[in-house]
């Protein structure tokens, strides 16, 4: 360990030697290899600091804290599927009380994290996230999007994209349905803060979670995890996925902020489509036995539509 | 002491007030809702400090409760029936947080069909949740019950969240004369709400809710809670005894209604009970040894208690005001598991549904029950359950579906 406390420093980001060389979180957890969610949450959880509580809705990251152990030096709450934003909001509120009336110290407060996987964040938990956001609840919400039911052996799930075989979908076609846009339908509530982030970008994350971190209300985090089982790959290629999502365009990075969307990365070039497509073996049936062109070429049109919009 | 008319509503509502509580997760359903706007009220006024929260579904509004339990702050929430069952998987998660807060629950019976009126299969539906559950049969109850179900709740033996359940409509909306105990004297019976040392807090990290693996942790936690709800029978007890020294009113894990030397017993929980007190009398007048035990304390179920108060009985009439569809009444299930094989155990524990969906239980059926139970007790034979209806029921309902058959056939359908 270094003098340097990550998470209680007002740090800076600049560059990658401003980020906070000591880790927080714990290792020998029960996730897998090359998790691609674990990755961000070790990332944000250096800027973020120990004086929060995470409160957990069932999915992958469950297993992080299976007793007597646990990863986080701060606390943890498993909640439920679909209600862990409630969980946020009662010690949100809790702690306002205690605080109000002076049964605890203000040093005492921590920042209510929620954390969730696509699963409940696209779905079960999507009811109880536009509340969240709708009474203004001060709090940060982690999605770590693996694009499948992951834990149960990657079934399909809102985050899908088009055309990934799923353990539902293992057809020559695949998953028929788009990914769901959870940044844009979060961006319709007005909340203080969205954005999509990725493990294999560290700079980009840390800065956006030192933004999050100063503001207040309901802010998101929505975190692409590259995952080897559910999108079978080989675990030492996870960042090299996460880093080609962003650079053939399939995962923006952006933030919204004030009623407005930034691109805080541009990919420039843009690499086709296939060079993300053809890393993972959810995506095999495209290329063999023969090429799909027809859903290669659909899927990058899509993108080329989605990135001719933006300016 | 004030003595004022209020509804059960109102009487929980005074309830959480004078318990001090100041975390009001909530959300609205009939016949609940009373009890949560009448909170919102006293906070917007600033007759009472608090904070009441509006969450989107009776799933969030039980995890958000219990997550401000788990903090530190003595919470208060409010449901019926649907609302009970939408947040049944939170009911059981929470309870193994140990967090204890109370809820209401305003019973109203489960669609299909769908229906406002009363009946216990909502709260019963939340028997096996690890929550406590008083059954209360009148509105003071519900407000001196919500009192000691805190302290129950709450004591280090027990730290379980508990259920106070009143009747839909017969209590919920019907104002009855009721004690509104002094705050200075509930304060010294009820202490504030010390979370000790597991509260989230910066200087003190702690993981709640954990998975576990495997078979052998779980267990061991499980058989915790369910020591624990034991422990409540004790606790309740004392809380009782201290309730009766501090208020003057009583209340024991059962409610024995001139049954010690009955030969015929009413077993029977929540407002009909008040009815079968009645009827009582009646049969005592007319000479019919008939008493009436009613469960308060059903989680956890008081079943020392049980064989005690129904040892020597002939028959004792079970009258279930709920129906475990392909079984029956739960409350004789119950209580023949409690019976069987004890000294003393009465031989015959008769089985009757009534008050279905706010059906009502008459007078006459009460003396019938009686008749058919002590029947029952002389001939050694336990009659087959009893589903009450009337002819005249039946001939009303075969009314509606003449009239819904002809407007069919009225409106181009099927002849």
């Amino acid at each position: 360990m270094s003098d340097e406390k990550p998470g209680q420093t007002r740090i800076s980001i600049r560059r990658m030697k401003d980020l906070p060389s000591a880790h927080l979180l714990g290792g020998g957890t029960a996730l897998c290899a090359g998790c691609g969610g674990l990755l961000s949450l070790h990332e944000l959880y250096d800027v973020l600091g120990e004086k929060s509580v995470f409160v957990n809705a069932a999915g992958c990251m469950t297993l992080l804290s299976a007793y007597p152990f646990t990863p986080f030096r701060g606390s943890w709450l498993y909640t439920s599927m679909a209600s862990a934003p409630a969980g946020a909001q009662g010690v949100r509120d809790a702690l306002d009380i205690l605080m109000e009336n002076k049964r605890i110290a203000p040093d005492e407060d921590l920042s209510a994290v929620v954390l969730s996987g696509d699963g409940a964040a696209y779905g079960m938990g999507l009811s109880a996230t536009s509340s969240a956001i709708d009474r203004g609840l001060d709090f940060l919400y982690l999605c770590y999007d693996n694009e499948g039911y992951g834990n149960t052996g990657q079934q399909s799930s809102p985050a899908t994209p088009y055309a990934a075989r799923t353990a539902t979908n293992a057809g020559s076609r695949g998953y028929p349905g788009l990914k769901k846009d959870l940044f844009a339908i979060w961006a319709a509530h007005r909340p203080a803060y969205a954005a999509t982030v990725i493990g294999a970008e560290p700079l980009d994350l840390a800065r956006k979670v030192e933004k999050a971190k100063r503001l207040k209300g309901p802010r998101l985090l929505l975190a692409l995890a590259p995952c080897p089982p559910g999108w079978d790959f080989d675990p030492k290629d996870a960042v090299e996925i996460g880093r080609l999502a962003v650079r053939t365009g399939v995962w923006p990075l952006k933030e919204y902020e004030d009623g407005r969307v930034t691109h805080t990365r541009i990919p420039n070039p843009r690499l086709p489509v296939e060079e993300y497509l053809k890393t993972q073996g959810r995506f095999a049936h495209l290329f063999r036995p023969a090429r799909n062109e027809e859903v290669l070429k659909e899927i990058q049109q899509r993108l080329d539509a989605y990135w001719s919009a933006v300016t | 002491m004030n003595r004022v008319l209020l509804t059960g509503n109102a009487a929980a509502a005074w309830g959480a007030r004078l318990a001090r509580a100041e975390y009001f997760p909530a959300f609205p359903i009939t016949p609940q809702t009373e009890i949560v706007e009448t909170l919102a009220g006293w906070i917007e006024g600033g007759a009472m400090s608090g904070r009441l929260t509006m969450l989107e579904s009776e799933h969030s509004m039980v995890t958000a409760a219990a997550a401000a339990a788990a903090t530190g702050v003595r919470t208060f929430t409010a449901t019926s029936s649907q609302g009970l069952l939408h947040a049944m998987e939170m009911l059981y998660a929470v309870s193994g947080w140990r967090a204890p807060f109370v809820l209401v629950n305003v019973s109203r019976a489960l669609a299909t069909p769908i229906t406002l009126e009363s009946d216990h299969n909502d709260v019963l539906a939340a028997r096996d949740s690890g929550f406590l559950q008083i059954h209360c049969a009148t509105c003071q109850e519900v407000l001196d019950s919500i009192l000691i179900a805190y302290r129950v709740a709450e004591d280090s033996r027990v730290r379980l969240p508990a259920l106070v359940n009143m009747d839909g409509f017969t209590l919920s909306f019907t104002r009855e004369p009721v004690e509104v105990p002094e705050s200075g004297q509930v304060n010294q019976y009820l202490k504030e709400f010390r979370i000790e040392n597991t509260g989230f807090r910066a200087s003190q990290p702690v993981s709640r809710a954990v998975a576990v693996i495997g078979g052998v942790p779980y267990s061991y936690f499980r058989y915790e809670a369910h020591l624990a709800a034991n422990e409540a029978l004790r606790a309740h007890e004392e809380a009782a005894r201290d309730f009766a020294r501090t208020f003057g009113r009583s209340y024991g894990a059962l409610e024995c209604y001139r049954s010690d030397d009955a030969e015929v017993v009413f077993f029977l929980a929540g407002a009909f009970a008040t009815k079968a007190h009645d009827a009582v009398d009646r049969l005592r007048e007319a000479g019919f040894a008939a008493g009436l035990v009613r469960p308060r304390l059903v989680r956890p179920w008081p079943a020392a208690a049980l064989r005690e108060a129904l040892a020597g009985k002939k028959g004792v009439a079970v009258i279930d005001q709920n129906l475990s569809i392909g079984r029956g009444g739960v409350l004789h299930t119950e209580l023949a598991a409690t019976l069987y094989g004890a000294k003393g155990a009465p031989p015959v524990l008769a089985s009757f549904i009534g008050g279905l969906g706010g059906r009502d239980i008459g007078a006459e059926e009460l003396y019938e029950i009686a008749r058919v139970t002590r029947e029952a007790a002389r001939e050694g034979r336990t009659p087959e359950p009893r589903l009450l209806y009337t002819a005249r029921e039946l001939r009303e309902v075969r009314k509606l579906q003449a009239i819904a058959a002809a407007e069919r056939t009225g409106l181009g359908g099927a002849e």
